[in-house]
């Protein structure tokens, strides 16, 4: 047990010093909005030009990589939501405005390293090298699908990179993250595992829980709390009657800052410090990144019936694509021509995936009783065989499902 | 009489009661300004205020565990679980604390309140948007479990449940939440609590089902009538307490029994109506039982066609026992 006054020694070491530059103070009223706040760390102003000063001088690829990730991830998000408008797949949840958070917070970490996302995460998953037509064919649920159809569209599994299997229930993942650090802790592989909710998820026992037991173990671990503001439809003013998640850092003794989640910079240079933090063995940290839900929750969502619209229109001239594009321009690394090479790229390489994806049949239904257990119970083969027979008895099932309500 | 959809009937239930019983209050995930994802408390808070119609952090153990407080000291709860399958956080809260309190105080404090979920699949939803896990919930002593599969059931069995004395579960099949509409009474009106529904009378093959497996097992009765077979459908309505006397009335009648329900089969309810029929009744049985279930997997995404049961699947297991 730690002393009070060991605690309150730490209380002043609780905000991560970020490459031991003090964070830059934004112009009053920058962020504007009722949980807009003037403590987040950042390095871009609004319209993405960073003073000289503040300038970080990240390594031109690194740069390069995360812009072309975050529009690959916003075409993603685009392409997906029109297969749902167009009745091709079922659901689909967008991730728009976030793209820097996951790319941002995705680019700090090595192969090695675990990532444990929520729902609303497929620039991760494109970061990390995950493969466009295996992201579509889960959209379809077809065989395709790592997970052979057998969740719903967004929840990505995908082992070889490390990035573990979405689940909808909320933050249970933050929990499990913290086991994979301390499995790593323990075999000495130097293994940092990131975990992702929202603000909402901030509200659930698993918030507490994971971060108590990483607290407790000093574990390498990593918190992303992507405060967009929204649970569905209830606002983070429901969610904690405190005024930023990163305060409760503090109460599980591990240090914390609040970051301007659409400054790619800012979101990268923070998570770089976590991360390395947890790999030299200091224990956890949390990062709140502050950004907004500029979509629906989900394809069966409409924002309109409870957004704040004036606050929605403040971020919208915070896009976090055009800020980091403002700021690659200003720094010779871009334009107009490259943008419209990587735009006409991205629609090609998007539109073939698709193509492909969609061509895919669905799994046979015998796979239904697969990976339930390492190997079938007799009471699965007798449900199996009896399927087959069914099947043989009445040849095509019709699939009589109605459209997914939420 | 009004026309309405089985969500409609649910809203229309809680408007019928928050206007006369200003104990009832609503709270769950979306439940205010959104009016519920699924529109069951649309325009309640406006009418009724904050105060009594809330949005709540994201917390399943806090909802129910926060209802259970309100209800102990004098209000009527409804608290909303925004999906079945996420109601597990509050597992702990229902069945250690909810369903035992009366019991463990010797009487002293009871919360009475209502736990609306919706529940079961057919809507593309995966695993955890469409689980069906209503055999926790009877296997829990002290709860009542009520499931409709009609508007005018859903909004009599849903008054009949607020003025009760005992926690009741109230899983609402969210497949038939728009899928089907029927004739609702304005106004106040109950459904008993406990009592089963014959709607098809047959004589040769009794079908056992609730929920969203009603309307499949109605038509299965369809498919059988020119194969030879006469169906008996009894919508069981209540879960728990479970009325006995009228299964035992139509197995007495017809000998042949045909159990259908979502959730998996192993320890799924069917397994416990098809114990009480062989205790009570097998001197009548014709033939064996036979249960017609989801499969003893999690349930999947984009072959549910295939793991629920449906109309042609129970026909075949009408088949099986009318011809053993």
């Amino acid at each position: 047990m730690e002393s009070e006054t060991d605690l309150m020694k730490k209380k002043t070491k609780s905000q991560i010093t970020v490459t031991k530059k003090k964070p830059i103070k934004p112009e009053k009223g920058l962020l504007g909005g009722s949980v807009l706040r003037e403590d987040c760390y950042r390095i871009m102003n609004e319209d993405g030009t960073v003073d000289s000063k503040a300038d970080p001088k990240l390594d031109k690829e690194i740069l390069l990589k995360m812009y072309r990730n975050m529009a690959l991830t916003r075409a993603f998000d685009e392409r997906g939501m029109m297969l749902q408008r167009q009745g091709r797949i079922g659901f689909y949840v967008p991730s728009f405005g976030q793209e820097a958070i996951q790319t941002g917070t995705a680019a700090t970490l090595e192969k090695k390293d675990w990532v444990f996302p929520s729902y609303r995460e497929p620039g991760i998953f494109l970061y990390r090298g995950a493969g466009l037509y295996e992201m579509l064919c889960n959209l379809w649920g077809n065989n395709g699908d790592l997970s052979k159809g057998r969740q719903m569209p967004v929840h990505y599994s995908f082992p070889d990179i490390k990035m573990f299997s979405v689940s909808s229930p909320i933050a249970t993942q933050l929990i499990q993250a913290v086991g994979a650090a301390m499995a790593s802790k323990i075999s000495k592989t130097k293994e940092v595992a990131i975990s992702y909710c929202g603000d909402g998820g901030t509200s659930e026992n698993d918030f507490h829980t994971g971060l108590t037991f990483a607290g407790v173990y000093k574990a390498p671990a990593v918190f992303i709390i992507t405060n967009n503001q929204y649970a569905i439809s209830v606002p983070f003013s429901k969610q904690t009657g405190g005024k930023r998640i990163v305060d409760k850092a503090v109460g599980y003794g591990m240090p914390g800052i609040a970051v301007d989640g659409n400054d790619a910079l800012a979101v990268y240079l923070a998570t770089k410090e976590a991360v390395d933090r947890a790999r030299r063995g200091e224990g956890p940290s949390l990062i709140e990144c502050v950004t907004f839900r500029m979509g629906p929750h989900s394809s069966s969502d409409d924002p309109t019936r409870y957004r704040d619209e004036k606050l929605y229109q403040a971020w919208l001239k915070r896009d976090p694509i055009k800020r980091l594009r403002t700021y690659l321009e200003s720094k010779k690394l871009w334009d107009e021509k490259k943008e419209k090479v990587l735009q006409e790229e991205l629609k090609a390489k998007l539109a073939e995936a698709v193509e492909k994806a969609e061509a895919q049949p669905l799994s046979d239904p015998m796979d239904l009783f697969e990976d339930v257990y390492a190997e079938l119970t007799p009471q699965l083969k007798k449900q199996k065989a009896e399927l087959l027979h069914e099947v043989e008895l009445r040849g095509k099932f019709e699939n009589t499902s109605e459209a997914f309500p939420l | 009489m009004a026309n309405l959809t089985l969500v409609q009937a649910v809203r229309d239930a809680l408007m019928c009661e928050m206007t006369h019983d200003s104990r009832v209050v609503l709270m769950g995930e979306d439940v205010g300004v959104n009016g519920g994802v699924f529109r069951a408390t649309e325009g309640l808070q406006k009418e009724f205020g904050e105060e009594r119609v809330f949005d709540t952090p994201l917390n399943e153990s806090g909802i129910i565990g926060m209802a259970m407080g309100m209800a102990v000291n004098g209000l009527r709860p409804v608290p909303e679980i925004q999906f079945m399958d996420f109601i597990y956080p509050a597992f702990d809260e229902i069945v250690s604390e909810v369903a035992k309190i009366r019991y463990r105080s010797g009487g002293g404090f009871t919360c009475p309140m209502v736990i609306r979920t919706p529940y079961g699949g057919g809507i593309r939803g995966g695993h955890y948007h469409s689980q069906s896990s209503e055999a926790y919930f009877i296997h829990t002593p002290g709860l009542k479990v009520v499931v409709p599969s009609n508007p005018y059931d859903a909004k009599g069995l849903l008054i009949s449940a607020i003025r009760g004395e005992d926690p009741t579960m109230f899983l609402e099949p969210k497949r038939l939440y728009r899928s089907i509409k029927g004739e609702v009474p304005e106004g106040s009106y109950t459904v008993e609590i406990g009592k089963a529904s014959v709607v098809r009378p047959g004589k040769d093959v009794t079908l056992l089902c609730w929920g969203a497996m009603v309307p499949v097992c109605m038509k299965a009765a369809e498919l059988c009538e020119p194969r030879g077979a006469d169906c008996e459908v009894i919508d069981l309505r209540t879960l728990a307490p479970l009325d006995e006397e009228r299964i035992f009335e139509s197995v007495k009648k017809t000998g042949r029994v045909v159990i259908v329900h979502e959730a998996p089969k192993t320890c799924g309810f069917g397994a416990e109506l098809s114990a009480l029929i062989n205790e009570e009744a097998i001197l009548y049985l014709e033939a064996p039982i036979v249960r017609v279930t989801g499969l003893d997997t999690p349930f999947p995404y984009a072959l549910e066609h295939i793991y629920m049961p449906d109309a042609e699947r129970v026909a075949l297991a009408v088949g099986k026992v009318k011809n053993f």
